[in-house]
């Protein structure tokens, strides 16, 4: 674990946060306070990467603006709707909500990580199939979500499905497109693992 | 057909599964050195600013600059139709109003240095209801007036009663938040891509900020991720602020509003307070209505005259209303600016007529859907505006149909059992009608228009007026230019919307995208083919009217060439591969001072059942079933259509029993995220959930005899309301039942209370006795 704690973390994020001030004039463009840094190393997508990264930084900025992978979005900010939802060593978790240093030496894996050489995931495959996205904003969330939940249940029900997903909202209320979706990406699996057992 | 009429996969599918799929604030990096906007919030609700000093927030590290009004080259007003919306105001009119924003080389650092900007205040006493408002005569707009014959035939009617509804707001909560991105293009002008349903508009505002013409003001819409009607005219400001940030600075500026400043910022679907009376025959027939509906527009005009009209047109809903006597008022309040939102106002005014008729229903002691039924308009009948309700008939049909394949009679029956034999459970069915009025309500929004692109290898570029929000009206343009061209799909390449491709278009609105800008798309492709067959013919030596498109091939009856083949021939015989198609509906008029006219172009229909399960000891309810049947016309893409049904149902279900505004006695907005703002999740999808097409729909005068379908589903979701209301019944002795909008489990517990209460009145011989 880092040297932030969560609570540390919390308490920064208010706007109560203030650096030291060095007095400047006008129009110029001036240099940001010092702010702790700490390398870390980070597998993204299959690929390690060794960052200098702020401590206040979030996984989800880090992904998004240091990294270029917009594929995980920022819809509420803060732990309330799963469109930044990416995997941490597997387990689906808010990026928004995680600082880059707690993912230190771990992996992760977005959307952008789905697909291998260039062929889909089965999941990406029904998702276009059943229409799962209609504005698409949730998608990479809900994907990453349905990700996670395939790999501890492979079989899962309709209320599975749900319950496993609850933590991602779609505003355009395609739920039922996702739920067929998922349940349809399932049984791909299966057959594929069938034909290959 | 070949790819109209069939479920094909969203334009951006394999944007959006894989990634790619682009969003405004996702172009970021491709800005070196780009400027982050955050603004300075009032925190009154109502108050002048007496002074503004942004001096210090320029020794915050990392600061280039604040934007003030004394930036501003042009006009600093942004409202669409009066100015009445200051980007920097002088009068702070809600709660976190933006003052004045500021430009840093960070977020972080334009945040820290908003907090530093010293702005004194001299509060104000603030408007903060509707009833407030109503005392206070602070009135937008008002009263608009909209009737027929006389409503004092209430007066001698057989069942007369009087009422109030009070109807909450809702918030957009697009799961994009509102973003913009300006820059200075390489020839002096501004481009900005923005998060927008009317990049004219926001080009039309950017270009008064700047106070520059028009052409020197480029935006681009890529997608939205989502908007439901929130960034109709809402964009416009954040556009502005970006837009003023790079002429100032030359530098790229971004907007993009955190969840919990978009939510105290933006407007939301106007709250509306509806008193109406009422007379009824015995049989349950409407003589009479008088209604007058009260919205809360906020502090500025912004979309709420028509929101208010379309309120007055759809007070009506799916009935004939022999007699009515509508006002309309828009409330100035202390509150974010209300706009437009999936149904604009049709939603409040159907809610409106459906509260009136179950609560006749329930004094005449009639099955609700019995004097729902009785009322419904018949083939020939005209609205309370003066227009022939077309296919009139069809709304009997659905419903018929519905009933039956819903099993509603024999679950009514059923329910009767389970509701006898559970004391503290009660279950609740009903269904509602939908009638939706297809077309701006004024009149000149109705036109599309659109560039079609053929380039000699025959691939297809597509620019439409239209905007894509989620609701899939690229992928119904990429299906109705591939259907005419005779292509595939993927031959045909739908551009971002762009105000340099396609001017002065009107807003993605009013359901009515996809009639609009398919016209135009087809219109173009059709003078395309036109230009194309003589070409072909002569390849094929055949006469042009022998010539048909179809599977990426120019054909007649005795061969065929590939498609790009005449392209390549065309081009070298001087025949232009481009056109533009234009399209405006035809027959529609409304005269405001009359009152009469033709606003829509016509109607979509529905209805749906739902069946409800409340818990007495909590409120607390499940929604158990819902069946559906939409009359779509003949669906252009079926499973984009069935999304919207779906989406546009639960998005209903929230308005009407999850979603709750709440504002505090300062006028501040208590629900400012989804933690405190309850959105519809997986559990509130019905557990059994049926959504089918009424067949044989083809509408006449539509995109391949297609019809609109964003909003109207949104209204079907009154069901669930009355649904719950059915289950309310269930505990008391068979009186009315009144709650607020929305249903929270809240509302549910105290109006089962007071039905339990009434029924034990009645039952104690006391109270049995007060009765007699
Ligand atoms: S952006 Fe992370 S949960 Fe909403
Ligand atoms: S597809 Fe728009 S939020 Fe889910």
């Amino acid at each position: 674990m880092s040297k932030i704690s969560r609570r540390r973390f919390v308490e920064g994020t208010g706007a109560g946060l203030v650096a030291t001030t060095v007095p400047l004039q006008g129009q110029t463009a001036k240099a940001a306070a010092a702010v702790p840094h700490t390398t870390v190393k980070l597998t993204v997508n299959g690929t390690v990467h060794r960052l200098d990264v702020e401590d206040r930084w979030t996984l989800a900025e880090v992904l998004r603006d240091h990294l270029g992978l917009t594929g995980s979005k920022i819809g509420c900010d803060r732990g309330e709707c799963g469109a930044c939802t990416v995997l941490l060593d597997g387990k689906n978790v808010y990026s928004c909500s995680q600082l880059a240093v707690w993912a230190d030496g771990r992996t992760v894996q977005t959307v952008e990580g789905l697909a291998q050489n260039g062929k889909l995931d089965p999941l990406q495959e029904a998702f276009i199939e059943h229409d799962g996205p209609q504005c698409g904003f949730c998608t990479s969330g809900q994907l990453m979500s349905a990700k996670a939940l395939l790999n501890h249940n492979p079989h899962p029900t309709t209320d599975e499905v749900r319950a496993g997903m609850t933590g991602n909202i779609c505003r355009c209320g395609n739920y039922n497109h996702y739920v067929e979706s998922v349940l349809a990406a399932a049984a791909t699996l299966a057959a594929d693992s069938r034909r290959k057992a | 057909m070949n790819v109209a009429g069939k479920s094909v996969p969203h334009e951006s599918a394999r944007g959006h599964v894989t990634g790619e799929a682009l969003y405004t604030d996702d172009l970021v990096t491709r800005f070196p050195g780009i400027l982050h906007a955050w603004p300075v919030l009032a925190p009154h609700t109502h108050a002048m600013v007496t002074r503004l000093d942004a001096a210090p927030a320029l020794e915050e590290p990392g600061v280039f600059t604040v934007l003030t009004a004394a930036d501003v080259p042009g006009e600093g007003d942004c409202g669409p139709n009066r100015r009445d919306e200051p980007l920097f105001p002088k009068e702070v009119m809600f709660h976190q109003q933006a003052v004045a924003w500021v430009l840093g080389e960070t977020l972080e650092a334009a945040r820290l240095g908003a907090a530093r900007v010293r702005v004194d205040y001299e509060p104000l006493p603030a408007l903060l209801t509707i009833e407030e408002a109503i005392a206070a005569e602070s009135y937008h707009v008002g009263p608009v007036h909209l009737a027929r014959g006389d409503a004092s035939a209430i007066e001698s009617s057989a069942l007369r009663f009087e009422g109030e509804l009070a109807i909450g707001g809702q918030e957009h909560f697009y799961l994009e938040t509102m973003a913009s991105i300006a820059w200075l293009d390489e020839s002096g002008g501004v481009a900005i891509e923005s998060s927008t349903q009317h990049p004219t508009e926001v080009q039309e505002i950017v270009a008064r900020v700047l106070g520059v013409a028009r052409h020197q003001v480029m935006v681009e819409c890529l997608r939205m991720g989502g908007a439901f009607g929130g960034k109709e005219v809402q964009s416009n400001a954040y556009a502005a602020v970006a837009a003023l940030g790079a002429w100032k600075t030359r530098r790229p500026v971004r907007v993009r509003l955190t969840r919990a400043l978009d939510m105290a910022l933006t407007g939301k679907r106007h709250p509306f307070l509806a008193r109406y009376s009422a007379g009824f025959a015995a049989d349950g027939r409407i003589e009479g209505v008088r209604i007058a509906l009260y919205s809360d527009g906020g502090w500025n005009l912004d979309l709420s005259e028509p929101v208010l009209w379309r309120a007055l047109f759809h007070a009506d809903n799916a009935y004939y209303l022999p007699a009515a006597e509508l006002t309309g008022y828009v409330c100035r309040t202390h509150k974010t600016s209300q706009t437009a939102f999936r149904g604009f106002g049709g939603p409040q005014g159907m809610l409106t007529i459906e509260e009136i008729l179950d609560q006749a229903a329930r004094r005449l002691g009639l099955p609700p859907e019995l004097v729902r039924e009785r009322n419904f308009y018949r083939g020939g009948d005209t609205t309370h505006y003066g227009q022939i309700v077309k296919d009139a008939g069809r709304i009997e049909t659905i419903w018929q149909q519905l009933k039956q394949s819903s099993g509603f009679d024999q679950r009514r029956a059923e329910i009767q059992r389970f509701n006898t034999g559970h004391a503290h459970h009660k279950r609740g069915l009903a269904i509602t009608p939908v009638k939706f009025g297809i077309s701006f309500t004024a009149t000149f929004f109705n036109q599309g228009a659109a560039l079609v692109l053929i380039y000699r290898d025959g691939s297809v570029q597509v620019s439409h007026g239209g905007t894509e929000m989620g609701q899939g009206l690229h992928t119904k343009m990429q299906q109705i230019a591939a259907e005419s061209l005779g292509l595939a799909l993927e031959a045909v390449r739908i551009m971002p919307t762009r105000t340099d491709k396609v001017p002065n278009t009107s807003a993605t609105a009013a359901s009515a995208s996809a009639d609009l800008n398919g016209a135009a798309v087809l219109d173009a492709c059709t003078q395309l083919k036109e230009r194309l067959a003589p070409v072909a013919a002569s390849l094929l030596e055949c006469a042009v009217h022998e010539v048909r498109f179809g599977g990426e091939l120019v054909c007649c009856d005795h061969g065929s060439v590939p498609f790009r083949q005449v392209c390549e021939a065309a081009y070298r015989q001087r025949v232009a591969l481009f056109a533009q198609g234009y399209y405006r509906t035809p027959e529609i008029y409304f005269d405001q001072q009359t009152g009469r006219g033709q606003p829509f172009y016509y109607f979509a229909y529905g209805a749906a059942v739902s069946e409800v399960e409340v818990d007495g000891f909590t409120g607390g309810y499940r929604l158990l079933r819902t069946d559906i049947l939409q009359d779509a016309g003949d669906s252009v893409s079926p499973v984009v259509d069935r999304g919207q049904i779906e989406g546009g149902f639960i998005q209903g279900v929230g308005w009407l029993t999850l979603e709750e505004l709440v504002w505090d006695a300062q006028g501040r907005l208590a629900t400012s995220g989804a933690s405190t703002y309850k959105l519809p999740s997986w559990s509130e999808v019905p557990d059994v959930f049926q959504v089918s097409f009424l067949e044989g729909a083809t509408e006449r005068g539509g995109i391949f005899g297609s019809k609109a379908v964003g909003e109207p589903p949104l209204m079907l979701a009154i069901s669930v309301r009355e649904a719950l209301r059915d289950a309310v019944a269930a505990f008391g002795a068979g009186g009315v039942v009144t709650f607020a909008s929305p249903a929270t489990p809240e509302r549910v517990f105290f109006a089962v209370r007071r039905a339990v209460a009434e029924r034990e009145a009645l039952a104690s011989p006391a109270g049995g006795a007060a009765r007699r």
